[in-house]
């Protein structure tokens, strides 16, 4: 992503940011003029207690959904302004998502869930295949491809999950608590691979996570409380 | 086509409950492709040959006679090109379930009024020379192992011989093919004139006619002359378009194509909900897939056509499936021992069966689809 140079090093721009969520006629402040900016090469850790607005906070980066006020910009382009099919392909093109429960298609085996994002590219079946196997072969799971997410352990599928997400070699890597169900071993694999992929890989990575274990091993930590971020954690 | 190893995966999701609508759509389908047959059997036969023919009965009853000298006079009126007989005999062979349709006929006549009878030219010559010979059908034949030069008894509860005795002997002397596959190649027919020698009962009387017009736009025309030459004699008569003919007596069943329409509907009306509910309930199970989907950069317009693809294989399956067995079952031919003849499936039915199919499958998968595209992608992924 070119527009990074523009952008002086900032890959994620945040700016005066508000959500509101309606139920009936109440209306619920999620976030509230939030301002963030991460800069590319980044693995940023995102903390703070359940229902203060992190996964709402990285839908919005991630492009999954809309701010009420404010601006998301990710590499120098408004995410808020784009159309919903302009802002499908833009997710698909920049971004790789790893999800706390893995959500895996349990229909498919591990090369054809990794190989998901790639059907919406022009590559041919064999590029795919070597994608979906440099891919497999960096989460260290070449050797379970053909086998399905109900035979892989939760370490396993989440390493699945996490060649998906790279398979694509996104400009961003959004992970939603990526160990938070996963056992302290497991989770210290995923962490060990999510930071690999920072330092080797070049991959800015915003992690979500109420684990401090986990976010330690993060470049940086923000603390988002009541809808606001701030660098330290709230008492 | 890079596509369908994802939605045949959803197929096979649950693969029990695909397997039953599966089957509950091959269902209908087996009745759709039985139920054409049957409506075939009874409205068909009538193809682009018949046209130009028209049919004269008695204006009361079919089953009341019309003078055999009829002809002479029909064919002197303006349009009428030949007229030919036939009288219903209604004999079975060696056992009552063996009905099929045998008629006396004058074979030049009526060779030349069914041109979509083919009969050898030594066979026909056969005919003319042979008094008691007959030709049949070759589905009969074969059904009967019937060769020329057989002598094969019909029993008869109408006519009587003259010399006593319900049974008549007649010497097969051809064998004759249908020249579409409408064409009724069951029924047998024989020489009116020994008919009419060898009954009991009045001289010269026939069943009905049928009467070739020179110009087939000009029919309704002709029958209005016919029905007027004999208006105000004893056996005043009622002329109109074989298809015409053809349907007022399946309509003595009732309407047919209305059953047969009335049973689809309801049929397919079900299948709808069935499926419908299906794929319904197979949306709502993956509504968190379907938001990895379009996180992942699917557009909306995609889940569309994934939804409506998994619906539209599915009905299509079932729908091939079921015409396929029908047609099984329809080659085996007349299920009733001699009341439907021509028992077939159109090919016309079995291209409108496919076309509905399709219809079935946009249907049913529609109200899923749109349900799939109007997920938020956010309120989806906390469904996984």
């Amino acid at each position: 992503m070119s527009e990074v140079t523009k952008t002086n090093g900032t890959l994620v721009s945040v700016d005066g940011v508000e959500k509101i969520f309606r139920r009936g006629s109440e209306e619920i402040h999620v976030l509230r003029d939030l301002n963030l900016k991460v800069p590319a090469g980044e693995f940023l850790a995102l903390m703070g207690p359940s229902g203060s607005g992190k996964s709402t906070l990285l839908n919005l980066i991630g492009g999954l959904d809309r701010p009420t006020r404010g601006s998301v910009s990710v590499g120098g382009e408004r995410l808020d302004g784009l159309a919903e099919r302009r802002l499908a392909a833009w997710r698909a093109r920049h971004v790789g998502f790893v999800f706390q429960l893995y959500n895996l298609m349990p229909t498919l085996n591990a090369e054809r869930n990794v190989e998901l994002p790639l059907l919406l590219t022009h590559l041919s079946k064999a590029e795919r295949r070597k994608h979906v196997s440099a891919a497999l072969e960096v989460v260290g799971l070449s050797h379970r491809a053909k086998h399905y997410p109900r035979t892989l352990s939760g370490g396993e599928q989440q390493r699945v999950g996490i060649a998906r997400g790279i398979v694509t070699d996104p400009t961003l890597l959004l992970c939603d608590e990526p160990t938070g169900d996963l056992d302290r071993k497991a989770g210290d694999g995923i962490l060990d691979l999510l930071q690999a992929l920072n330092r080797e890989h070049g991959k800015t990575i915003i992690m979500v996570t109420h684990d401090p274990h986990a976010s330690a091993r993060a470049s940086r930590t923000v603390h988002l409380d009541k809808g606001q971020l701030s660098a330290e954690p709230v008492a | 086509m890079k596509f369908l190893p994802l939605i045949w995966s959803n197929l096979k999701r649950k693969k029990l409950r695909t397997f039953l609508t599966l089957l509950s759509i091959l269902v209908a389908f087996v009745l759709f492709g039985l139920l054409s047959a049957i409506k075939e059997a009874f409205t068909g036969g009538i193809s682009i040959n018949g046209a130009n023919r028209l049919v004269v009965q008695h204006k009361v009853s079919l089953i009341l006679l019309l003078p055999e000298n009829y002809k002479a006079r029909m064919e002197r009126i303006p349009g009428v090109d030949l007229a030919s007989h036939q009288t219903w005999f209604g004999g079975t062979y060696q056992d009552p379930k063996n009905f099929f349709m045998q008629c006396p006929v004058v074979p030049d006549d009526f060779l030349s009024i069914y041109p979509e009878y083919i009969l050898a030219t030594n066979q026909l010559k056969a005919w003319r020379e042979t008094r008691t010979g007959a030709i049949v059908g070759r589905k009969s034949a074969e059904k009967f192992h019937w060769k020329i030069g057989d002598k094969v008894p019909i029993k008869t509860p109408i006519w009587s011989q003259k010399e006593g005795g319900d049974t008549w002997t007649f010497d097969i002397v051809g064998i004759f093919d249908g020249k579409e596959k409408s064409t009724d190649a069951t029924s047998m027919y024989f020489r009116y004139d020994y008919f009419d020698e060898a009954h009991q009962g009045e001289r010269g009387q026939v069943g009905w006619y049928t009467v070739r017009v020179k110009d087939p736009n000009r029919s309704a025309e002709v029958a209005k002359l016919i029905d007027k030459e004999f208006e105000n004699s004893m056996a005043e008569v009622k002329a109109e378009p074989e298809a015409a003919m053809a349907q007022s007596w399946a309509n003595q069943l009732g309407d047919i194509g209305l059953i047969t329409t009335s049973i689809l509907g309801a049929v397919f009306f079900t299948i709808l909900l069935v499926t419908g509910n299906t794929m319904t309930q197979a949306v709502r199970e993956r509504t968190g897939e379907l938001g990895v989907l379009k996180a992942i950069g699917f557009t909306n317009a995609q889940v569309v056509v994934f939804v409506l693809a998994e619906s539209c294989i599915l009905a299509v399956m079932g729908g091939i499936l079921g015409l396929g067995l029908a047609w099984v079952i329809a080659s085996g031919g007349d299920p009733t021992g001699g009341m439907l003849p021509m028992f077939f499936i159109p090919p016309r039915a079995l291209v409108a069966g496919f076309g509905i199919s399709v219809v079935l499958g946009l249907a049913t998968g529609l109200f899923p689809a749109i349900q799939a595209m109007r997920l938020q992608v956010a309120v989806a992924l906390r469904r996984m």
